[in-house]
């Protein structure tokens, strides 16, 4: 495995963090970091950032309501539909309904599905762009739920992105709408712009310095909810918080992400950039200590589980955005957090999916190769 | 110290202030006597518990009304119950009582602002007129030039709403009517671009 990051790693397909992505004037960027790999804006205390929308078609029952025949007739509408859009260069539709479960929870790890929608048993699907920059999950709890990532903070291009899809989309598609509610949603608490912007927060340092509580004050008097690396009900593993949007009507969607980038996020970063900056000068040896402490655990360990090697990359990251540990790129840490996860795991290494201790010890072969 | 359940020896998870008539009451309840009572308790995929309370609330003030969804023949009972709409008509159906439930939830706002279909564009222009024609007949009736607010009133019932609905709608979001008329403003001017 090549330490840099350029491989395009074991498991299949390939990330899309992997493909620098231009569609039209919403250019998302890449930018050089210390170690001379491409390192994506603000990446050192944002993992990635998200936009999703929701939408319904007129003419149906929302999805709660709805008979399998109705949902059966919601995804054939949308994949008869021309997405356009970052799905122009192409399109993978997976019925989730039908596929394995192991492709199911492969789907989440990736970030494309949620929970619910991996658990669900009713007809629905997702199609996946090929750069894999930009999904739609039909009948989720809304008939879509558009969705769109990139690595580091980067959601004003994201945005611009989403709103030119949105625009072609409602071309083939007649969506429900409300002059009052504006786009209407199966949640009421979510009718307006049915926008939700989010950003995947790094924040050790301040987690070292025992600031978080702070930080999750901070995210309620801004109106945010906060959730865990793998969203709502999920733990801040590895000091990893998604940060979200929850005012979606009476606001424009581009306010909301103007807010966002000029003055959320960047809040959340100085404040951790600040504690990084005083651990460093305080106690520069602690620090070391930790994050080579980590990097020589993945190293060198013959058992893993998953919680102990996200820990572990986390602080391995932290090591790397720091200048300290400079023989491993960021881009393969980030990699490395969706492919330590359980269904990646088992397509990667032929092991057994959640099979206790054959995982874990699969799971520590895995990093060493990929670290060494 | 932790609080036990009104009705039973169980930890408690429910816990609410009612006041009355000035009169402060406190209730506690496990998670069954919750539920005997009514309340919806969060869980994985089913609805908050704050939705199903404002839900609860938005049905006690509509009088416990059992109107029926032409679109899906859901009520609002069934809509607390799930936390969810039952299809897109319901917001017409009850749109008082989701009105209700939407401006406590998204802290005061009423009006969509932002993008919007462009099948919708006529409804957006005509909401964004009555928002107008309303603030400015609260204006009118404020500075008691009546003859005026009768001219206001009379183009306000020729649109699709009555006067008090429209007023309803600047009445929800509090604040001052001038945030919902630019709104709707707003809103009108980028469906005019986005069309």
């Amino acid at each position: 495995m090549n330490p840099t990051g350029d491989s395009s790693g074991p498991s299949q397909p390939s990330m899309g963090r992997g493909t620098p992505v231009n569609h039209g004037a919403a250019h998302v960027s890449r930018l050089i970091g210390l170690d001379g790999a491409e390192r994506p804006p603000e990446s050192d205390c944002v993992l990635s950032s998200r936009i999703r929308l929701a939408r319904n078609l007129l003419g149906f029952n929302f999805v709660n309501r709805a008979t399998p025949q109705m949902l059966a007739d919601v995804v054939h509408r949308v994949q008869a539909a021309r997405l356009g859009g970052p799905f122009s260069d192409g399109v993978r539709w997976v019925n989730v309904q039908t596929t394995t479960p192991a492709d199911r929870l492969q789907l989440f790890e990736r970030n494309f599905i949620s929970r619910p929608f991996v658990e669900a048993s009713h007809p629905r699907a997702v199609a996946i762009s090929s750069d894999e920059s930009a999904s739609v999950m039909v009948n989720e709890e809304d008939h879509l739920r558009l969705q769109m990532l990139a690595p580091g903070l980067q959601l004003r291009p994201l945005a611009e992105r989403m709103f030119a899809f949105d625009a072609e989309l409602e071309r083939g598609l007649e969506f429900a709408f409300h002059p009052r509610f504006g786009y209407l949603t199966a949640c009421p608490t979510n009718v307006g712009t049915g926008i939700r912007v989010s950003a995947m927060l790094h924040l050790p340092a301040l987690s070292l310095m025992q600031e978080l509580d702070k930080v999750q004050r901070a995210a309620k008097d801004l109106h945010l909810a906060v959730r865990g690396f793998h969203g709502e009900g999920t733990d801040a593993l590895g000091d990893f918080f998604q940060v979200s949007n929850q005012v979606t009507l009476g606001r424009s969607e581009q306010d909301i992400v103007d807010e966002f980038t000029r003055s959320i996020v960047p809040q959340f970063i100085d404040y951790e950039r600040a504690a990084r900056d005083e651990l460093c000068a305080r106690d520069a040896a602690t620090i070391d200590d930790r994050v080579f402490r980590a990097l020589g655990i993945l190293r060198s360990c013959r058992l893993l589980s998953l919680d102990e090697a996200i820990k572990f990359l986390a602080r391995v990251r932290l090591g790397v955005t720091l200048g300290r540990i400079t023989d491993v790129s960021l881009s393969l840490i980030d990699r490395m957090l969706v492919e330590v996860q359980p269904a990646h795991l088992a397509r990667a290494t032929g092991c057994p999916l959640g099979n206790g201790r054959d995982d874990r010890a699969a799971r520590a072969d895995f990093v060493r190769r990929t670290l060494h | 110290m932790e609080r036990l359940c009104d009705c039973c020896s169980n930890p408690a998870v429910v816990h609410e202030t009612i006041v009355t008539n000035g009169v402060k009451a406190e209730v506690h309840l496990c998670a069954e006597h919750a539920a005997e009572r009514g309340y919806i308790l969060p869980s994985a995929t089913g609805p908050s518990l704050v939705v199903g309370k404002l839900l609860q609330k938005a049905q006690a003030a509509a009088g416990r009304t059992q109107k029926t969804c032409s679109g899906c023949g859901g009520t609002m009972q069934s809509i607390r119950e799930a936390g969810l709409a039952g299809c897109p008509l319901c917001y017409r159906q009850f749109e008082e009582e989701l009105g209700a439930l939407i401006n406590r939830a998204q802290g005061g706002a009423s009006v969509h602002v932002g993008r919007h279909p462009a099948h919708a564009a006529d409804l957006v222009d005509r909401a964004a007129l009555r928002n107008r024609l309303a603030k400015e007949l609260r204006e009118a009736v404020g500075r008691e030039e009546y003859e005026r607010a009768a001219k206001i009133r009379d183009r306000l019932q020729a649109l699709d709403g009555s006067a008090t609905e429209a007023l309803g709608v600047l009445d929800g979001n509090g604040g001052g009517g001038g945030g919902d008329g630019d709104g709707g403003e707003t809103a009108a001017e980028e469906g005019g671009r986005g069309a």
